[in-house]
Order: structure tokens, then C-alpha cells, then sequence
């Protein structure tokens, strides 16, 4: 019997915990194919954040660190540059980067740290129970904007792709989203670039995935995807920001 | 056998490089700052890693980073940086992860003051962030001590995979003194457990997460049996013409060199005292205080805070013998000031 399709190696056998339509697994499996690809599992080393994703350190088959919340890219930046042969890449989600990891993450792009960054976009808090995060977008109700989100209370969304390709020390800066089949490849072409990106030394580099969290907007599997691309793609519009070549 | 004229913050410095520290991350703050200065010239030379953070949260978590390759690290920091580093630290000390965090100490509460202070010791010697744990904390009290404690603190931090504090008066820190440069360390543990790509081997996890209720008290088990052995066999202090002392002074750090001149000053004058100097704050030299509890008249506890190691004091005396407590806030005490304190004691019992 051919085999036509099989887990990454740089996955564990561990079942993910994730919510049904819920896009980390996705996202997840995307990185794990880069670095199948690339052959570099043994080489790289993960950060995972404090949120849904918590636990990818039971999913990813490298090399894993659990970090304190927002804390990720300064825990990266201290491991590439002791061991700058490796590979660093931080998995975080919008709390954990946009408000509490707002100093670290700025910073780390600043200096050029030559980290890879996959920043998961689901425009609030999911692990908590759905508080509003920096990314909540206008008129959004959550738990802790249950008026909905307003300019004038809450102030405005995040966006994060836009502000850190402004720094020099951003080297590969790119928006994508997983809502559906072409959008998944973009994805995964982006992921690439950017562990390319790091491997040829050029600077920081970041993919901001938007995703989904079905089970805290109260929509179905389906309806959430269809809620990324009328709501959240119109507001973090997708591609690039930032390449540097050299 | 080399003597440099040194401060103590380049003392330690030096001595961390001695003992192959090749990577700090630190903020600046006075009077610590001396520290990092000192890493940002020698680090870049000898292939190691410096970074000045953005803040003192994102240096104790460049520890966490650096330590997890097997790195030995540092940061360096006074009160205010001190209290910022805490959540790191909780992290560090429940990932296991050695690493030395010096407390270059000023006055507080709040931004406080620049002078020297020892009111960190509560912070520094119950862990200072949340959670179950202990930090072993070294007191230097000399240049010379500054280096050959920061050698040591490595040595201990990875014989048991925990941070260690190194805790100074700014005083110490900013005073020059010779200094007898000790010899590279070249002999280091293996760290299976670091987190360096699992290049032919099964995946390493650093972690802190623990969901369950079972595995949450196997870590918290497994942390006090370390704490344990840490307190059996790291109990350091000097004691100080001890054998018929009726009047026990307990101080540390600079303030207790300063206050062997009041114990000689006080014997001139026939009062029979003597010094403890705890070295290690944490785990705390317990067994000393028992041993005069069972000999002196009386305990002196002086320091430069409102009373906090007269509490262990206390309690390692057990009832068995009055602890009294003497502290100044911003400055050192002058050996006369302490000498007259042990002279009033000394005549209120009857000792003279």
C-alpha cells in the first residue's frame, strides 16, 4: 500500500487538545511540514506562549520551552544568540504578543534578532474565556467589551504586521490566514520564507496568521471561517510588509 | 598570583568570567550598573553573549533563554529591577535552571534611595515571587568575596540546578579593594537537560506547566527535597572570637567586616562579644546561632533595614536567649556607633 499522506515527523503522536474549527491545528501542522522540508527538526528550537497554545510543547518533535506570558521572543533572543547556528521560532497568540509581550516582541525586531515568529491572530483571549485582546476588532462583543469594542472606551485593534515591518531589524514581515485551502498554502510558503529568512542571517522575521476561535465568537466551524474573511481580512488586510533581500 | 586594585562590581564581574558565565542580560540601574558596563566590554572578546534588555523582565528571561543552553548566565540588578525580575524568577527556579542573579542592594520601599541598604532580605530569602520555593542567597562582604562568591555561586547553581542570588550593599559594590584574581574555572557539569536542538537524541522540554493535581505536587515534593539538601550541606558563616562571647553580634555583608572593629573596640572595654556572619542568607546558618544560644547572654541583630534576619535569628534561637535588633536606614554605621550599643547592653545586664 503507497503512502500518500502521513504525519509530519516534527510532530509528536500527541493529540492535539484543541476546539473543533479551532485553527492552531492547522497552523501547527504547517510549521512541523517546514521544518520536515527544510530537514532542520534537530535543529530548531520552539518557544511556546501562555494561552491555548500552551501546551505545543507536547506537539512539536524538537526541542521545546514553555514560557512566562509575552515572554517568548526575549527567552529566543537570549538561545540564538548563544547558539546561533539553531533555529528559534516563538508560537505566540495576540495576549501573549500585542499587550503583555508588546515590550519583548517590539524589541526583539528592533534589534534583529534572527528569530522566526508565528504570531497566531484570533482577536481575543481564548484560554481565559474570551476576553477582548489588543487585536478585538470594532464593534466586537467579548467578555470585557460586552457593549462591543469602541474607539472611543477600548481604543483601536492592534496591527501588529504593519508596525514591526516598520523597524529596520524586521527582515521577512508577512499577514496570512488559514480560512481556507489557498490561504493555508500562502501560509505555509510564508512560514518557509521566514525560516529562510533566518537561516540566511538577514533579521527578524514574523508570520502573523488570523485565526479562528469558533467555541468563544459563538459561530460553528464554517461560520467562522466565512467570520475571517468578511470581518478580519477587511481590517488586517494580507501580504507581505516587509522583505529584505540583503 | 595576581592582586588587582578592583571595585566589587567589577570583582564579580571578573570572577562570574572566571567561572566561564558567557552570556548577561541585564537593565541598567544604580548601583549596579558597573556590572554590566564590565560584561558589555569582555563578553563580545571572548565570544559570549551581552545584551542590554528592554527591561528587567525581558533580561531575567534572557536568563531563562541562556540558561536553557547550557549556558552559565547572568543578570545583575538593584531592588526596584530586583522586584521586576521576580516573575522570571519563580519560572527559573521551578524550570530548574541555573543561573546567578546579583542584588547590587539600594534602599526602598518604592524607587527609595541609591545608599547602601540590606532591606531586600526578606524578598531574597523567601524566593521573592510566587510560588513554593527557595533561592540560595550568598552575602559577600569584600572585593575579594565578591569575586570568589560569584565562582562559587556557579558552582552551586549547577551542582543544583537553581538560580543563585549574590546579595551586596551598594557600598560593596563601588568599594575599591585589592583583589587576588582567581584561576579559570575549566572543569563543568554536563547538562543532558539543556534545550540545544535534539541533534541524535529524543526532544528536551523546559517547562513550568503542571495541570494536574498529582504532577503539581511531585514538582513542589521534588523542589523541597532539593531545598532540603541545599540547607544540609551550603550553610556558610564566619564567626568572630565566638569561644567566650557573652554579647553574639549577627550582621552580614560589609556592615559585618565593619562591625568586627566594634567587637575588638567592645573587648577593649571588657565586654566579651563576638560576631556571626552569615554568608549564605538562604539557606540560613542556623546550627551557629543554636551553638551561642546555648553559651551567650544575649543576641545582637544589626542591620541596615527595620528588622528582618532578626526573625531567623529568632527562630534558629528558639526562646533560648534574648535577640535584639539594632538597624539604620540609608547608611553604614560607623564601628563606634555599634561599639556603644554592645557597651549599653553590655552594662543594662549586669556584664561589665
Amino acid at each position: 500500500m503507497k503512502t500518500v499522506f502521513k504525519k509530519p515527523e516534527s510532530l509528536t503522536d500527541a493529540k492535539f487538545h484543541y476546539c473543533p474549527g479551532c485553527s492552531h491545528g492547522i497552523i501547527h501542522r504547517l510549521i512541523a511540514e517546514c521544518l520536515d522540508e527544510l530537514k532542520i527538526r534537530e535543529q530548531t528550537i520552539g518557544i511556546c506562549p501562555v494561552g491555548c497554545s500552551v501546551l505545543a510543547y507536547e506537539y512539536f518533535n524538537c526541542d521545546m520551552l514553555e514560557a512566562a506570558h509575552g515572554r517568548a521572543p526575549a527567552i529566543a533572543t537570549a538561545m540564538k544568540r548563544l547558539l546561533p547556528d539553531r533555529y528559534l521560532f516563538t508560537y505566540q497568540g495576540d495576549g501573549d504578543l500585542a499587550s503583555i509581550g508588546m515590550g519583548e516582541i517590539v524589541h526583539a525586531s528592533l534589534r534583529g534578532e534572527k528569530i522566526t515568529v508565528i504570531f497566531v491572530n484570533n482577536t481575543l483571549y481564548g484560554m481565559t474565556g474570551g476576553q477582548m485582546a489588543p487585536t478585538t476588532l470594532l464593534g466586537q462583543v467579548t467578555t470585557t467589551s460586552p457593549y462591543g469594542r469602541s474607539k472611543d472606551w477600548e481604543g483601536y485593534p492592534a496591527k501588529m504586521a504593519e508596525l514591526l515591518a516598520q523597524n529596520e531589524g524586521s527582515a521577512y514581515i508577512c499577514r496570512t490566514a488559514v480560512n481556507d485551502p489557498p490561504n493555508v498554502v500562502k501560509t505555509k510558503r510564508a512560514i518557509k520564507k521566514a525560516l529562510q529568512t533566518q537561516a540566511r542571517g538577514l533579521g527578524f522575521s514574523m508570520v502573523e496568521v488570523l485565526s479562528t476561535c469558533p467555541t468563544n465568537w459563538g459561530l460553528s466551524p464554517v461560520e467562522a471561517m466565512k467570520w475571517v474573511e468578511e470581518n478580519m481580512i477587511p481590517y488586517y488586510p494580507l501580504g507581505e510588509f516587509k522583505v529584505k533581500e540583503e | 598570583m595576581k592582586k588587582v586594585l578592583m571595585k566589587g562590581n567589577e570583582a564579580l564581574a571578573e570572577g562570574a568570567l572566571i567561572a566561564g558565565c558567557r552570556g548577561f542580560f541585564g537593565y541598567p540601574i544604580t548601583p549596579s550598573s558597573e556590572i554590566a558596563e564590565y560584561m558589555a566590554r569582555k563578553l563580545p572578546k571572548i565570544g559570549g553573549a551581552f545584551i542590554q534588555a528592554e527591561s528587567e523582565l525581558a533580561a531575567i528571561n534572557m536568563i531563562y533563554g541562556g540558561s536553557s543552553t547550557g549556558t552559565r548566565v547572568m543578570t545583575a540588578s538593584s531592588g526596584p529591577g530586583i522586584s521586576l525580575k521576580q516573575e522570571g524568577i519563580s519560572f527559573i527556579s521551578e524550570a530548574e535552571l541555573p543561573c546567578l542573579i546579583v542584588n547590587v542592594s539600594r534602599g526602598g520601599p518604592g524607587l527609595g534611595g541609591i545608599q547602601p541598604s540590606q532591606a531586600d532580605y526578606f524578598q531574597a530569602t523567601r524566593g521573592g515571587g510566587h510560588g513554593d520555593y527557595r533561592i540560595i542567597v550568598l552575602a559577600p562582604s569584600s572585593s575579594q568575596e565578591m569575586m570568589d562568591l560569584a565562582i562559587l555561586a556557579f558552582e552551586l547553581a549547577d551542582k543544583y540546578r537553581t538560580p543563585v542570588m549574590i546579595m551586596a550593599e551598594g557600598t560593596l559594590g563601588n568599594l575599591m579593594e585589592p583583589v587576588i584574581v582567581r584561576e579559570a574555572v575549566t572543569e563543568f557539569l554536563d547538562k543532558p537537560w539543556a534545550t540545544t536542538g535534539c541533534v541524535g537524541r529524543k526532544p528536551n522540554v523546559i517547562n513550568t506547566l503542571h495541570l494536574s493535581q498529582e504532577e503539581l505536587e511531585g514538582r513542589n515534593r521534588h523542589l523541597t527535597e532539593k531545598y532540603k539538601m541545599i540547607s544540609k550541606n551550603e550553610k556558610r558563616a564566619e564567626s568572630f572570637l565566638l569561644d567566650d562571647a557573652e554579647i553574639v553580634v549577627v550582621a552580614f555583608g560589609l556592615l559585618a567586616r565593619i562591625i568586627k572593629k566594634s567587637v575588638m573596640e567592645a573587648r577593649k572595654k571588657g565586654v566579651k562579644a563576638g560576631l556571626i556572619r552569615p554568608v549564605t542568607l538562604w539557606p540560613f546558618p542556623d546550627e551557629h546561632i543554636q551553638a551561642v544560644s546555648r553559651t551567650a547572654r544575649t543576641i545582637l541583630s544589626v542591620e541596615i533595614n527595620m528588622g528582618q534576619m532578626v526573625e531567623d535569628i529568632r527562630l534558629a534561637a528558639g526562646g533560648k536567649i534574648p535577640v535584639e535588633f539594632y538597624g539604620r536606614i540609608g547608611f553604614t554605621p560607623n564601628p563606634e556607633e555599634i561599639t556603644r550599643q554592645l557597651l549599653f547592653i553590655a552594662e543594662r545586664e549586669g556584664l561589665l
